[in-house]
């Protein structure tokens, strides 16, 4: 039993940082019908912000992660500026293969600048855990929950309160009607892909820590966004966060119960199963798929 | 004219051996012989019916698998306490398997994923070739995992009347891979041409149309993803009997990309495409490796990716076909109804 309630304390961090990476990509894949291969990289590029504040600048820990945050943001608009924008109406496929050129190039520019050598930053948490009658928990998993769910409730303030988030719904639904109601179409998809990336550079600056910081590590959490997206539905943000915390369930138990081994599995194993049997994803009304 | 360009190509290719002595350059040549393989099978799904697999490295890794593990022999242990022992196969037989083996996953693939397309056709192959990865390196008893299998037999030719040809030597596997690439480039050139290649354009073209005709997409989406899968199995049997060793790395997504490079920058849809990107990116590393780090090398991969899409979209060889066409009719009609047709007839 006390194990199981071990799994669901480490279930409740991973999903949180889970959830963000899934909002970022649910809001870009939805909102511009992008697959976004970038994903991954900017999740990278979020841990790797934090390795260069924290350990090479010697800043505050505390103060990296808002930099993180704010250079997934740049990096994702200039991203969406140079690569996506010249292409607006070209096919899917088209941006998706230009995406996965993005995607290798940046990797292998980490992998060049960094090398390949696992790096950690090390945290102002004490190391002793906190313990909670049969269970325990680390400090920095426990700011890395309460970050995360800082950060889930301001997108979604943003994207349900706010005018922007507005605009935003507007051009989910019908682009082109948005457009005639006077939203700035291009501002939209600019926005929503700097917030997207945003969001996934904070869960690498979250997670970073917490394990360690290698140019790859972005491929699986790439991956994973997508397991998340597809098991809450295009462009739902709630199904987004209910899917990350569904996934992190999953890999948590299987890792547990069944090995270790095939805890990454968990994740595409959910893709196929949703496929199969609710292609439109979990949470998501009625739509057409494809 | 095109019969003959492509008899000066199949007689230059297979008059490398015996001018090349540089056994780098040959080892070169002979793995990018077994990409270009993997290449025209992904174009068969990509240019032809329009579904991209970003698993297609799975059926090839399958097929590596398969060809080894016959030619190895393994002894696992089953649930309930039963043992299934194989003893070693001759190589050619682990070779057969591959393509059956591939293609039957490719059958069950297609049969699961074709319900949806799009960008989730593309995860659903993504998470299969990955699934198979992850199963590779954790199925230690059969697999040996990251150890990797080794001392992978080569293939023997049964030649009657001479005994055994084994081929071992990179002058023999190159035309083993010659070989293979032309009767996979041929069976592919037949499919397209075919009344089946037809139903795949048209519902490549437009899926409501074709349906309303009496097309069974479901059916034709399931048998080109089966013959696909099948070939690039015989691709990665062919690279298993070459390297020698193989472990759970070939499933890596990065020799997918590689291969999906191929096709797009030679020309998705175009029989010659997957060949000449085949060659390029092939061995573009052997050309950049003296100028470049590795690392810079990649970075060069996605730039070229990416100005490739952005200048030549239809990719190299139906863009140099169009130029070809305007060259030698200059007085016909404008370039853009060559096009537009060169596009939309349905072969």
């Amino acid at each position: 039993m006390s194990e199981f309630l071990q799994h669901l304390i480490n279930m409740l961090v991973l999903g949180g940082t889970y959830a963000l990476l899934g909002i970022g990509l649910t809001l870009i894949f939805g909102i511009m019908n992008v697959v976004n291969f970038t994903h991954g990289v900017l999740y990278t590029f979020g841990a790797y912000i934090m390795f260069i504040v924290v350990q090479q600048l010697g800043l505050n820990f505390f103060l990296a992660l808002p930099v993180a945050v704010l250079a997934g943001w740049l990096l994702g608009a200039a991203i969406e500026l140079t690569l996506l924008r010249p292409l607006r109406g070209s096919d899917i496929d088209t941006t998706m293969l230009v995406m996965i050129g993005a995607w290798i190039a940046m990797q292998s520019g980490t992998l060049w600048i960094w090398g390949g050598v696992a790096k950690s930053v090390t945290t102002p948490f004490p190391e002793a855990p906190l313990v909670l009658g049969p269970v325990s928990v680390s400090w920095l998993r426990l700011f890395v929950l309460a970050a995360a769910a800082m950060l889930i409730l301001v997108t979604y303030l943003l994207i349900n309160k706010t005018s922007l988030g507005r605009a935003m719904r507007a051009t989910f639904q019908d682009h082109d009607t948005a457009s005639l109601m006077g939203v700035n179409v291009d501002m939209i998809y600019t926005s929503t892909f700097a917030i997207g990336s945003s969001l996934a550079a904070a869960a690498g600056a979250l997670l970073g820590p917490v394990y360690v910081i290698f140019p790859q590590m972005g491929d699986l959490a790439a991956v994973k966004a997508f397991a998340i997206v597809i098991l809450g539905g295009l462009g739902n943000i709630t199904g987004a966060v209910i899917g990350g915390f569904i996934l992190a369930l999953a890999e948590e138990l299987g890792a547990g119960y069944v090995s270790s081994g095939y805890r990454d599995a968990m994740g595409f194993l959910i893709i196929i199963a949703v496929l199969i049997f609710r292609p439109t994803g979990l949470f998501a009304r009625a739509e057409r798929v494809g | 004219m095109k019969a003959i360009v492509t008899i000066l190509a199949v007689a230059a290719l297979a008059s490398v051996p015996l001018w090349l002595r540089d056994p780098y350059l040959l080892n070169a040549l002979i793995t990018t012989g077994i990409f270009v393989i993997g290449a025209m099978s992904l174009n068969l799904l990509l240019g032809f019916t329009g579904q991209l697999s970003l698993g297609h490295i799975a059926f090839f890794g399958i097929g590596a698998y398969v060809s080894a593990l016959t030619s190895l022999g393994f002894d696992i242990g089953l649930p309930g306490g039963f043992r299934l022992v194989h003893a070693p196969w001759p190589p050619i037989i682990g070779f057969v398997l591959a393509i059956l083996i591939a293609g039957l996953c490719g059958y069950f693939v297609g049969l699961l994923s074709f319900r949806v397309r799009g960008a989730y056709f593309v995860i659903v192959t993504i998470s299969f070739a990955e699934v198979v990865r992850l199963v590779a390196l954790n199925w230690v008893e059969l697999t040996q995992g990251p150890l990797a299998l080794t001392n992978i037999p080569s293939i023997a030719l049964p030649l009657p009347g001479f005994g055994e040809l084994t081929l071992r030597t990179k002058f023999h596997n190159y035309y083993l891979v010659l070989v293979v690439a032309l009767i996979a480039y041929l069976l592919i050139a037949r499919l397209v041409h075919s009344h089946f290649g037809r139903s795949m354009r048209g519902l490549m073209e437009n899926e409501t149309l074709a349906v309303s005709v009496g097309i069974d997409v479901t059916r034709t989406l399931t048998i080109a993803a089966v013959i696909s899968a099948a070939i690039a199995g015989a691709a990665g049997s062919l690279y298993a009997h070459y390297i020698r060793i193989i472990d759970p790395e070939v499933f890596a997504f990065i020799n997918t990309v590689t291969m999906v490079i191929m096709v797009i920058t030679g020309g998705k849809g175009s029989l010659a495409g997957p060949v000449v990107g085949g060659l390029i990116f092939g061995l573009l590393p052997v050309g950049l490796r003296p100028v470049m780090a590795p690392e810079a090398q990649w970075i060069a991969y996605g730039g070229v990716l990416i100005a490739i899409l952005f200048v030549l979209p239809r990719g190299i060889v139906p863009s140099l076909a169009l130029r070809l066409a305007k060259w030698r009719r200059p007085a016909g009609p404008p370039p853009v109804t060559v096009t537009e047709t060169a596009a939309k007839e349905p072969a």
